[in-house]
């Protein structure tokens, strides 16, 4: 399979220019006669229904929430970056862009990256229009602030709720096309499958999640936005429904997979309290600029933080990076305190935390400064831990964050399943190996507002409009397959809930595919994985009836395709014999302890092939070649 | 007319008729009690002020036709929006615990109907002067004072000699401030007029009305039945 | 810790419900109120029985999607807390939790603990936006908007939609939710021109889903997870009065 990107020629700054020269356009009577369908209501989803009802396309939106507003996108807190230059610092669309790439660790797609950067700046624009309520200064302009990766002030934000506010942006936007009847909406109901008709992708299977009504749906595109897959670590920082479901059953259906195992992990998240835990919750990477990171420095010292004096605790970060000190990377971070735990130093129950220690800086700028910056994060831990961190010192572990791999995806963002769009978090595109803070949001919004209305819209006027009705057989061959696993998950009737078959699969991942991988560990992976897998399918218990609102039937259908999805993401880890970004090969590093990247054999993009149950998938390579920058060690001492 | 059917209609509407309702049936009862205080400044005053009053029949008329309009759009009002509410809420809870609000808040409808037959009793009492009423035998049409006039002021002694009749009075009252505590902080809100820097004083300001209007009335038969005033 | 918990059972919307008496055991205090279902959901499932229907996907108390009366509180009473940020060391070993779902004729129980909220989009679908299509948008920065508006647009816009509001107040009226948003864009200037046909539309609406009309009691503010104020309610008021007696 030869993978074409369709990149423009051209200069950098006018690839997407030239694209969108060069597009076909629909014309705006037929444009009703199109249907596309939408799956996925968060930042990519609902801003690409929306824009794409607007233009006069059919819609249909499917979202498993009960509301479109519930996507997780809205949990989003720090902010959106824009190339605006509002603060006059220096910044600009060359430097976005060169600050997400070398934040990816040269693992991206220059073109796809600059039209991302190049966008940023309509985007706020948008959201303003909207009604978004951002930050502003006192003279009633926008207000910016840092971010990590990036020297400027580039990042519009909405106190800790950007993602929610940007989100109600695009979902008000929605239901404005629901209420005109531009757009029809599908909540509680989940993608199951992807039918494809002469090749081309044609519509859906969806099961009502209230009534277990399994239907199909046909149009003349479809446009998964799904989000990531971050909950085949079983716990992480995203919702506890997220999964992987929709795009994996796209590449069982032929869409290839890029790089799933580039996982990103948060350093600063309140530990996991018991086995009992279903999520972890992020906590500002701001906390960092004033806390101290320390382990005891004796292996299983179990005493209180007070009661260990000063020369018995180990300030790792200080020591092994003096420079940045508690400021270290993400990924440096992160790995550096699982080292500490796996030493046997960890804090907390089951060891796996490391303190972060207000008191010296309580001591040197008194408590009431620490309150008026970081009060509502505090609060928040105090909820959660029931610990008052201006008296001891707050427990912090890594949590699975966000995942940079997804469906495979030209510069269209169409798959190499031609009909099949996939936007946002979905997609591998913008992020290559590590995405900077702030970018997600930005990411999302490009493509749904963007880019997919014009390149879904060339797709149709390069093509006829050819419907399916859904009673082609393809659709109920497909529809069949759907309910006969739905009926096969009901039927086991074994001994073990899905939950537990998450939890010991989340381990799996996270022992051996997380923040550091081994050889050994990963093809440990592939063996576990397919035994864990095989019990599920013998031993897994699914009470309740199909035909009703099942939660455990809908969490065991999520759970079976995260035990398949977890061994590609190893194999991908496996394959890639280098370290880059948060891909991080204990074997591939410099003397520093840094990613050591291996350009000559790994600059290219793993897409990896479905062939069928029980067969190896294929690797196909998609070279990446940076014509603008040139390729160099991160470094950010 | 069209204009104003959402008055009628909507939920809001409906509101607001009770916010202006209640608005002047609050004037009325301020109004009242200031017509009533003169009972302090003796028999001659409120002899005097009764029979102004009733010597003026397009005011008084005026104000009992302008009072019963009041009273019954805030009744049809407050109906209306109660079957409306409890429609909201087929199945309740199991458990509920109120948070937030306070018991004014949550009686309005029972404490409003009780002062709806308060209103009735008192005007049987005081102002038809059906004489088995009053519990004490004395028919308040045949009180007349040196000047021929109607009088309001032994009327009043006479009325809340029975401990009885007094208690009800004042509980009667007591309800009605009750009620006020809630309703006039609320029909601002509801008139939209409770919003920014205002919005505190305007909460207290129902209290302080209500305190006051209790203090007021309740002075009256307090001071008939502690032998004050005879 | 060891817990009794009465929990609301029904089969969908159309079937009546029943409360059911389970057992919650070896429960720890770190433990969210939803991870304390979740444990009585496995042990419900590892005896063959079915789990208890809930919603909630965040558990960060932002996505809004928790929604359980805890011993007749909405969320359970912890001030500007969620469901699922609600944690069992508020409760102590041997008591007896009643947990409900949202009650109002515009949420039907869908299954359990589990309502249907869509009259919530509804109101959003009649009004509740800024019309204005992707693309076209001027600069950010070409109206200037102050501070003091644009932050009380953010208190007003912290809204999550949950229904709380609807579920303490005693006439189970979406008057926060609505005024919620109508403050959120009257407050800024990007929301003016539609200020007034939306906040008529939009209550129409409200009235049409069966929600009841406000007591002014503040059972609303006082259960909201995001602690909105009911003075946006006194700014829904006024708007409306406006916007139905413009001609």
């Amino acid at each position: 399979m030869k993978l074409d990107a369709r990149i423009p020629s051209g200069p950098l700054d006018k690839k997407w220019e030239k694209c969108l020269l060069e597009m076909k356009l629909v014309n705006p009577a037929n444009k009703r006669k199109f249907e596309v369908i939408v799956v996925g209501t968060g930042l990519a989803g609902a801003s690409a229904a929306a824009s794409m009802a607007e233009l006069g396309y059919g819609v249909k939106s499917f979202c498993f929430q009960e509301s479109p507003r519930r996507a997780h996108s809205i949990a989003a807190q720090g902010g959106i970056n824009a190339a605006k230059n509002y603060q006059n610092d220096g910044d600009s669309v060359d430097r976005l862009f060169y600050d997400t790439i070398k934040g990816g660790d040269f693992r991206a797609r220059e073109a796809n990256v600059y039209r991302l950067a190049q966008t940023s700046v309509k985007i706020i624009d948008q959201c303003v229009a909207q009604g978004v309520p951002f930050a502003r200064e006192y003279g009633g302009l926008l207000a910016n602030r840092s971010f990590g990766g990036a020297q400027v002030s580039r990042t519009f934000y909405a106190r800790g709720q950007t993602g929610q506010q940007l989100l109600m942006g695009a979902y008000q936007a929605l239901e404005r096309q629901i209420g005109l009847g531009n757009v029809t909406m599908y909540p509680r109901t989940e993608m199951l499958d992807l039918v494809l008709v002469d090749g081309h992708a044609k519509g859906i299977v969806v099961r009502n999640l209230v009534t277990g009504e399994v239907s199909s749906h046909s149009a003349d595109a479809v446009i998964l936005a799904t989000g990531g897959y971050g909950n085949v670590f079983y716990l992480s920082t995203n919702a506890v429904r997220c999964n992987v479901t929709a795009i994996w059953r796209a590449y069982k259906r032929g869409a290839l997979m890029a790089n799933p195992c580039y996982t990103q992990i948060h350093p600063t998240c309140i530990p996991v309290s018991g086995d009992h835990q279903s999520k972890l919750t992020l906590m500002s990477e701001s906390l960092r600029n004033d806390g101290r990171i320390w382990v005891p420095k004796q292996p299983g010292d179990k005493r209180p933080s007070a009661q260990i004096p000063e020369n018995e605790r180990d300030y790792f970060l200080e020591r092994k990076y003096p420079t940045y000190g508690n400021l270290a990377p993400r990924d440096i971070s992160s790995r550096a305190a699982k080292e500490a735990c796996d030493d046997g130093r960890g804090v907390g129950p089951g060891g796996l935390g490391v303190y972060l220690d207000f008191s010296d800086a309580i001591k040197r700028l008194g408590e009431s400064k620490i309150r008026e910056r970081y009060d509502n994060l505090f609060v928040m831990y105090e909820r959660i831990t029931g610990e008052n961190a201006y008296k001891v010192p707050m427990r912090i572990y890594p949590a699975v964050h966000y995942t940079m791999g997804g469906l495979w995806v030209d510069y269209h963002l169409m798959s190499n399943i031609p009909g099949l769009f996939v936007l946002g978090e979905a997609n591998f595109s913008d992020h290559g190996a590590n995405r900077l803070g702030a970018s997600a949001l930005m990411q999302g919004l490009a493509d749904g507002y963007f880019v997919a209305p014009y390149t879904v819209g060339n797709y149709f006027a390069s093509n006829s409009v050819s419907r399916p009705a859904t009673n082609h057989p393809e659709f109920t061959k497909v529809q069949e397959e759907v309910k006969q696993r739905t009926q096969k998950l009901l039927s086991i009737r074994g001994k073990r809930t899905p939950a537990s078959f998450h939890r010991e699969l989340g381990k799996l991942m996270w022992n051996n595919c997380g923040m550091a991988r081994t050889d050994a560990s990963l093809q440990l992976n592939l063996e576990k994985i397919p035994e864990l897998r095989e019990e599920f399918w013998k031993n897994v218990t699914v009470t309740g009836e199909n035909n009703s609102l099942n939660q455990s039937l809908e969490e065991a259908g999520r759970v079976a395709d995260f035990l398949e999805f977890g061994e590609l993401t190893s194999r991908d880890a496996l394959e890639r014999k280098e370290s880059c970004g948060c891909h991080f090969r204990t074997e591939f590093q410099t003397p520093e302890g840094e990613a050591q990247r291996d350009d000559a054999n790994f600059a290219y993009v793993a897409a990896w092939e479905y062939r069928g149950e029980n067969q190896a998938p294929v690797l196909h390579k998609e070279p990446l070649v940076y014509d603008e920058l040139k390729m160099s060690q991160r470094s950010y001492k | 007319m069209n204009t104003c059917s959402f008055l009628f209609r909507t939920s809001l509407g409906k509101k607001y008729i009770m916010a202006l309702t209640g608005l002047g049936l609050v004037v009325f009862v301020v109004l009242h009690l200031l017509g009533n205080l003169q009972f302090f400044l003796g028999r001659e005053a409120i002899n005097r002020y009764g029979h102004f009053l009733h010597s003026t029949p397009e005011l008084l008329w005026g104000s009992r036709l302008g009072l019963l309009a009041l009273v019954g759009l805030h009744l049809w009002a407050a109906i209306r929006l109660s079957i409306e509410n409890r429609a909201a809420r087929p199945v309740g809870y199991d458990r509920n615990k109120p948070m937030g609000s306070t018991y004014a808040s949550r009686t309005m409808l029972m404490s409003g109907l009780i002062i709806a037959f308060f209103a009735i009793y008192h005007l049987l009492h005081f102002t038809v002067q059906v004489p088995v009423v009053n519990l004490r035998g004395t028919d308040f049409r045949l009180l007349v004072d040196q000047a021929q006039r109607h009088d309001v002021y032994q009327m009043m002694v006479t009325g809340f000699e029975n401990p009885a009749v007094t208690v009800f009075y004042l509980v009667g009252v007591g309800l009605l401030c009750l009620h006020l505590s809630h309703g006039v902080s609320s029909l601002f809100q509801s008139l939209g007029l409770r919003t920014g820097k205002y919005s505190p004083l305007i909460k207290r300001l129902g209290c302080v009305i209500s305190v006051v209007l209790l203090i007021g009335y309740w002075s009256i038969p307090l001071s008939v039945l502690l032998g004050l005033k005879k | 810790m060891n817990l009794t918990l009465k929990i609301w059972r029904q089969k969908d919307r159309q079937t009546r419900g029943e409360f059911v008496t389970c057992q919650a055991r070896d429960i720890i205090p770190d433990m969210s109120f939803l991870e304390m279902l979740d444990v009585v959901n496995e042990d419900l499932m590892k005896a063959g029985h079915e789990a208890f229907a809930f919603d909630s996907d965040c558990r960060e108390g932002i996505c809004g999607t928790c929604s359980l009366v805890i011993n007749g509180i909405p969320h359970g009473g912890q001030k500007g807390t969620t469901a699922c940020q609600l944690h069992m060391r508020h409760f102590h070993d041997g008591q007896t939790i009643t947990v409900e779902p949202w009650r109002a004729q515009a949420f039907p129980v869908l299954r359990d603990l589990v309502v249907d909220r869509s009259a919530f989009d509804r109101i959003i679908a009649s009004g509740g936006f800024v019309s204005v299509n992707t693309g076209g948008a001027p600069d950010g920065n070409a109206i200037p908007i102050s501070k003091v508006d644009a932050d009380r647009a953010m208190d007003a816009a912290a809204c999550i939609g949950c229904g709380a509001c609807v579920a303490a107040c005693k006439n189970a009226s979406a008057m926060l939710f609505v005024a919620a948003k109508i403050s959120h864009l009257g407050l800024l200037p990007q929301g003016q021109t539609e200020r007034y046909q939306r906040v008529v539309k939009m209550v129409d609406t409200m009235d049409h889903e069966g929600f009841g009309a406000c007591s002014v009691t503040g059972a609303c503010e006082a259960v909201c997870p995001k602690q909105i104020s009911l003075d946006f309610i006194g700014q829904l008021n006024r708007d409306y009065l406006r916007g139905s007696l413009k001609p």
